[in-house]
């Protein structure tokens, strides 16, 4: 795969620059990975995720938001390869394109929880105190919630629609993440090398940003590719009980939804965007399962 | 039993690991015969001397070879899991480097011991027992420590108990891999003058693991340095300040010493083919 | 260089507060090598840390370089005190490149020319530039420890307290440490306050030391005093007895826990 001088370069125990230092953990860190099979399964399912979503308009064979009368609840066929629904839109289309929908799910949620949460933990556990106290406490109150309810009442708040079902779902993904990057940041706080930092004459923002915060990220990064099976479910069940997309934008939860009333005579409505959802959802957690034998081997 | 028969038979003794970069040769050759003394196994990090200690006990992770590893007239290698059931623990005993890992945090040390002590006697017996093995150590109230956890023990406590307990089954071999070191340097001599006493009154053979000559040069009747996995050198503890090999006078020059104060100290220059196995 | 009056330090709640220094004085000349040897629980590390500024609960004074220091130590501190660390293992930030290592406190400070610095760090700590973009995890003990050295050094202080810097090394990897401390200090006439549990290396490190047990200091004394044997105080004959090794006979005699 990799020519031998590449290799050696990435291996090499005397890097002579940052670059190439960087580059060589990262090198060692995709061989642990991919020496996991299930991982690359996963990582395969992600990325057909996102070459789905990115070719969609080449992808799709049919125009996934409106469909002809005529080819109304058709079963899967030549020409409809798994079905069309209700109205007549070609359900594998209608998978392709929300494709897009689930991603950008999946992707602003992971890009606003986890930083607040990384943020609001390894402040409370650096700093301590009535800072600690009163940051936890508001971490408990919205982790006292279920999820889903929560996540309900938010999207019914704000009312229906993509953005503020990502918002809705932020909201309710942060608080795991604060609790362990606080117990993460407690467990390397009095550690030597944070002594170390103390005596360098750093101020608090440059050991909590360069010091303490590199330290949580691994088992961040696992929790929140664990957790995105969790979020696509999450935004499926917004999306069939209609606090998710405004139709006729697809997204498979709410496919799902409208297919549920011909279940029976017209399965493969609402089974198909089904199995779509379990994919994925398995692939994040091979991911994440991968991605915890490489960076916190503790949990090994 | 006569004194100078052997108890232990090692020839020609290899431990290898796989690893990801290939195989990692840990002990290579190694070979002793040892009576009922005590015979230190001395090395610096990587030297392969506690994993020769516990390819004794057939307790390492690596894959085990030797010509002859026999303990009286049992074959080591050949054990299967029940025969190992009666030589660990029973006739030959290990004693850790940290009590508190070796110590069952959840179980009272009395109740460890007795345990320990149990097959073969009654409860009260093996109480009686433990009791005697406590003050045996020289600790001064035993029955408080058969009452207490590992954790409200101190450090020298807690490798007093731990000795005590691999004593229950009176073994006839001790193995002892840095059995001192996390302890300060007056409690060190106190546990080392127990097991002295032990393997004086016991009859007993001890294998005392150590990177620390100096101590071992007073402790010891005989010493094997390793390096790199191999047995560079045996000596009499007594005559260790004339050894020959070049690794261990290094190692001997190079420790501060008090009573004669040099500007610089001798460093160690290392040659590679120390840890060479020769034909 | 260093002045400690009446220093105490208390641990712990109320009720069961444990003293680990108790009313220590100590006065160091600049340039003196110092060291502070006892058994583990004496308080000698805590008298580092309260010198550090990495705890604040402590009473008393500590003047460095004739100026008192307060609980909160300005930067300026730390271009003046530098530590290292017992254990070179945990001293360095596992996910830093030893160049991040050593260019983090010039990035503090705002020194210029990092570049040539961190080499002549690396440099003067005998490692060269092929370690510089490596991690610690890629490095021996010894080698670990050097870095530590070389990040201690880079700010230029005038103390350095060093906390057990050998204990976790072996034998012939210290005596290399023991000689480059020796060295850097006879090129730049640094002040060292050394903790050890080891006498032999205090004698060799420290021109005066003091014997410290349960948080008060029992005795000062010489490296000559050392080398006569002409100890004041019973502890530490006992200390010194214990040093030179395994003695059947002189063991039943000491002092117990």
């Amino acid at each position: 795969m990799l020519s031998a001088a590449m290799r050696d370069w990435l291996l090499s125990d005397t890097p002579h620059s940052r670059w190439q230092a960087r580059a060589g953990r990262l090198y060692l860190g995709w061989l642990a990975f991919a020496r996991n099979p299930l991982a690359l399964l996963g990582l395969l399912i992600l990325l057909l995720l996102i070459v789905m979503a990115i070719f969609a308009p080449w992808i799709a064979p049919h125009n996934p938001l409106f469909g002809a009368l005529e080819d109304r609840l058709l079963p899967p066929s030549g020409e409809f390869l798994l079905g069309t629904d209700e109205q007549g839109r070609d359900i594998f289309s209608r998978i392709v394109y929300g494709a897009r929908t689930t991603l950008y799910i999946v992707c602003l949620v992971a890009i606003t929880a986890a930083p607040v949460g990384l943020i609001i933990g390894a402040t409370a556990g650096y700093v301590g105190g009535w800072v600690e106290t009163v940051l936890m406490r508001l971490t408990d109150a919205f982790l006292a919630f279920p999820k889903l309810i929560l996540a309900l009442a938010f999207a019914a708040a704000l009312g229906a629609g993509l953005e503020n079902a990502v918002l809705a779902i932020a909201l309710t993904a942060w608080p795991p993440y604060a609790r362990i990057a606080r117990a993460e940041t407690l467990s390397v706080r009095n550690s030597d090398y944070m002594a170390a930092a103390r005596m360098t004459g750093a101020g608090p923002a440059r050991i909590l940003f360069g010091h303490i915060m590199p330290m949580c990220v691994p088992s961040l990064v696992v929790r929140v590719s664990l957790d995105m099976a969790g979020i696509i479910l999450i935004a499926a069940g917004l999306g069939f009980l209609g606090l998710g997309v405004a139709p006729p934008q697809p997204e498979w939860g709410s496919m799902v939804s409208e297919g549920r009333a011909q279940i029976l005579e017209q399965w493969w409505i609402c089974t198909y965007p089904g199995i779509a959802i379990c994919i994925v959802s398995l692939g994040f957690n091979l991911i994440g399962d991968g991605l915890r034998d490489v960076l916190d081997p503790r949990g090994a | 039993m006569a004194m100078n028969e052997p108890i232990l038979d090692v020839a020609g003794l290899n431990v290898r690991f796989d690893t990801p970069k290939g195989e990692f040769h840990a002990v290579k050759d190694v070979s002793f015969r040892m009576c009922r003394e005590k015979l230190a196994i001395v090395g610096e990090s990587g030297s392969g001397k506690t994993q020769t200690g516990r390819a004794i006990l057939g307790l390492t992770q690596g894959r085990v070879s030797a010509e002859r590893l026999r303990f009286h007239d049992i074959d080591l290698l050949g054990l299967d899991a029940g025969g190992w059931r009666g030589i660990r623990g029973r006739r030959i005993s290990m004693v850790m480097q940290d009590p508190k890992y070796s110590l069952n945090p959840v179980m009272s040390i009395g109740d460890q011991l007795v345990e320990a002590g149990r097959h073969g006697r009654s409860p009260e017996k093996a109480r009686g027992m433990a009791l005697d093995m406590l003050a045996a150590v020289k600790i001064r109230d035993p029955l408080r420590v058969f009452r207490a956890w590992p954790h409200e023990l101190s450090g020298g406590m807690g490798q007093r108990a731990m000795i005590a307990m691999m004593l229950m089954a009176e073994p006839e071999l001790l193995i002892a891999d840095e059995p001192t070191s996390a302890l300060d340097v007056t409690v060190r001599l106190q546990v080392l003058a127990i097991l002295d006493d032990l393997v004086k009154t016991r009859d007993m053979g001890l294998i005392f693991i150590s990177h620390d000559l100096n101590l071992v040069r007073t402790f010891c009747d005989r010493v094997l340095i390793m390096y790199g996995g191999r047995v560079v050198e045996e000596r009499a503890a007594r005559d260790l300040q004339s050894a020959t090999h070049p690794y261990t006078r290094g190692l001997l020059a190079c420790a501060p010493e008090i009573d004669r104060p040099v500007p610089r100290l001798a460093t160690l220059q290392r040659d590679s083919a120390w840890a060479e196995v020769t034909p | 260089m260093i002045s400690i009056q009446d220093l105490t330090v208390r641990f712990g709640e109320v009720r069961q507060q444990v003293t680990a220094v108790d009313g220590v004085s100590l006065d160091v000349a600049a340039g003196e090598s110092f060291g502070l040897v006892g058994e583990s629980g004496s308080g000698k590390s805590t008298i580092l840390r309260a010198v550090a500024g990495l705890i604040d609960n402590w009473t008393g004074a500590i003047s460095v370089d004739g100026r008192p220091v307060t609980r909160r130590r300005d930067r300026a501190f730390y271009r003046l005190v530098q530590m290292v660390f017992q254990d070179p293992f945990g001293s360095l930030h596992p996910k830093h490149t030893i160049d991040r290592i050593l260019s983090e406190p010039l990035i503090v400070h705002r020194i210029a020319d990092i570049e040539n610095r961190v080499r002549a760090a690396l440099d003067q700590v005998q490692l060269g530039a092929r370690f510089r973009f490596r991690y610690p995890h890629q490095l021996s003990g010894g080698q670990r420890q050097r870095v530590a050295i070389a990040r201690a050094l880079i700010l230029g202080p005038r103390l350095i307290l060093l906390d057990e810097p050998t204990s976790a090394l072996d034998v012939s990897i210290q005596a290399e440490i023991l000689n480059l401390l020796s060295d850097i200090r006879q090129q730049s006439g640094v002040t060292y306050l050394l903790v050890s549990h080891d006498l032999g290396v205090v004698a060799h490190m420290c021109d005066r030391f003091a014997v410290m047990r349960q948080g008060k200091v029992v005795e000062v004394a010489t490296r000559g005093d050392l080398a006569t044997g002409s100890l004041s105080h019973a502890y530490s004959r006992q200390l010194l007895l214990a040093s030179r090794g395994y003695d059947r006979a002189v063991i039943d005699a000491f002092a117990d826990e």
